[in-house]
């Protein structure tokens, strides 16, 4: 345990300054091998700089004490936040973005061992704190990563949901709309608003709707279908429901599922099919061998 | 006092509800309709809501008993142009108009109509006046 509230640390710190960040940049080097391509050169050299100012500056603030919370670490946190959120859009796993602070480790007690090795207890003392506080660091920028990481996450979750609901033409009033992934309450709104949108810009009186990608069908997600048929309805176009596996068929019954007044199909193409013959269309095969088709 | 102008085409009735609902009005509509269709006989009607940007659960309710009321009095109903905001709300709101036709714009509730009265017709006929 420290019992000194003043420590040498930030004393050795600036007197060995060069030789530290040679040693730290060195040894991260090496512990980023493969990705080293990843980081710019200059990147590497600076950000070593940086953040042993920010923890000089941090050290003579708030003393030996480990809690990150004292503002004279705020910078120091600030930096540290960055480059966590940096390194996770680049693609670094947690243990490469956190060994940046504790490979600082190696070179300090290096330095901290030949100045202070004579006195035992001293060095041992100045060794637990510069432990402490590392860890702490290091820990920060961990969930630094995380937490970055849980941005990308949730920012992709949102793309997914408005790119994964297009609807596409099939053909003059046909309108068809491949559900791919789980219908949620949120992504049900955004898929049930795209459709209706659709349906009055293309004037379509049929939409087909496909759930071929949709991996299971609970009472909730047959719900929101409903609703999205009967607000279809009201506008004036008709739906039709494709892709029902046999497990979701199965599924439906077993949940009581009321289906009624809504034409199912197994294929998109038999939905397409009917949509086709009630707008009193058929598809003919051109036989050029024959000059015009025969029928 | 205020009320929508029912227009007559032929054997129909048109309904252009191009101001926002409130429930008297919507109670004189139905009146007026009602009324109107007894005294020309006509076969459908054909009410347009494109311009309506608000709907709540009673003129939601209205618009059904209208359908209801136009079935009794042999007149085949059809809403035209329904908003998808309106729609998600009706749906929202429980009131999915079971009973009623629907079509996307006027044109095409016309020959909806004309083809369910034809149908009709050729069934069971009326005569002719």
């Amino acid at each position: 345990m420290a019992t000194t509230t003043t420590s040498r640390i930030p004393e050795i710190v600036q007197r060995f300054e060069r030789e530290i960040l040679a040693e730290w940049t060195q040894l991260q080097g090496a512990a980023m091998g493969s990705r080293r391509d990843r980081a710019r050169d200059d990147e590497l050299m600076e950000q070593p700089r940086k953040f042993l100012r920010f923890f000089l500056m941090g050290m003579q603030g708030a003393g030996v004490s480990p809690d990150l919370r004292n503002p004279a670490w705020g910078e120091a946190r600030e930096f540290l936040a960055d480059l966590s959120r940096s390194r996770a859009m680049q693609g670094f796993t947690p243990s490469e973005t956190a060994s940046f602070v504790f490979s600082l480790k190696q070179p300090l007690f290096t330095r901290l061992r030949q100045e202070l090795g004579r006195d035992p207890e001293l060095l041992a003392d100045e060794i637990w704190t510069a432990t402490l506080l590392l860890d702490q660091l290091g820990l920060y920028t961990s969930e630094a990563f995380q937490k970055a990481r849980e941005e990308v996450i949730r920012r992709q979750e949102k793309e997914m949901v408005e790119l994964s609901t297009p609807v596409v033409e099939l053909w003059d009033g046909i309108l068809a709309l491949p559900v791919i992934g789980t219908l949620d309450s949120a992504r049900s709104q955004v898929v049930m608003e795209n459709l209706l949108q659709k349906i009055v810009e293309t004037k379509s009186s049929f939409a087909i709707i496909d759930i071929t990608g949709v991996p299971t069908v609970d009472t909730l997600v047959a719900q929101h279908l409903l609703k999205t048929i009967s607000a279809a309805r009201l506008m004036g176009a008709e739906c039709i429901i494709s892709g029902i596996r046999p497990q979701i068929a199965q599924t439906i019954v077993h949940l009581g599922v009321e289906l009624q007044g809504v034409v199912t199909k197994s294929t998109l193409a038999d939905a397409f099919a009917i949509a086709l013959a009630r707008r009193s269309l058929t598809v003919t095969p051109v036989n050029h061998a024959d000059g015009p088709p025969s029928r | 006092m205020e009320r929508i102008p029912i227009l007559e085409m032929g054997n129909c009735l048109l309904v252009t509800i191009q101001v926002d609902m409130h429930d008297r009005l919507a109670m004189t509509l139905q009146d007026d309709l009602t009324t109107r269709i007894s005294e020309t006989r006509a076969r459908g009607v054909v009410i347009d809501i494109s311009a309506l940007e608000v709907v709540d659960s009673f003129i939601g309710r209205i618009l059904g008993n209208i359908a209801g009321m136009a079935r009794v009095l042999d007149a085949e109903t059809v809403v035209v142009g329904m908003r998808p905001a309106v729609a998600i709300t009706l749906v929202e709101l429980g009131l999915a108009l079971p009973g009623v036709r629907t079509a996307l714009n006027v044109e095409r509730g016309m020959d909806l109509i004309r083809g369910a009265i034809q149908g009709y017709e050729g069934r069971n006929g009326r005569p002719q006046r």
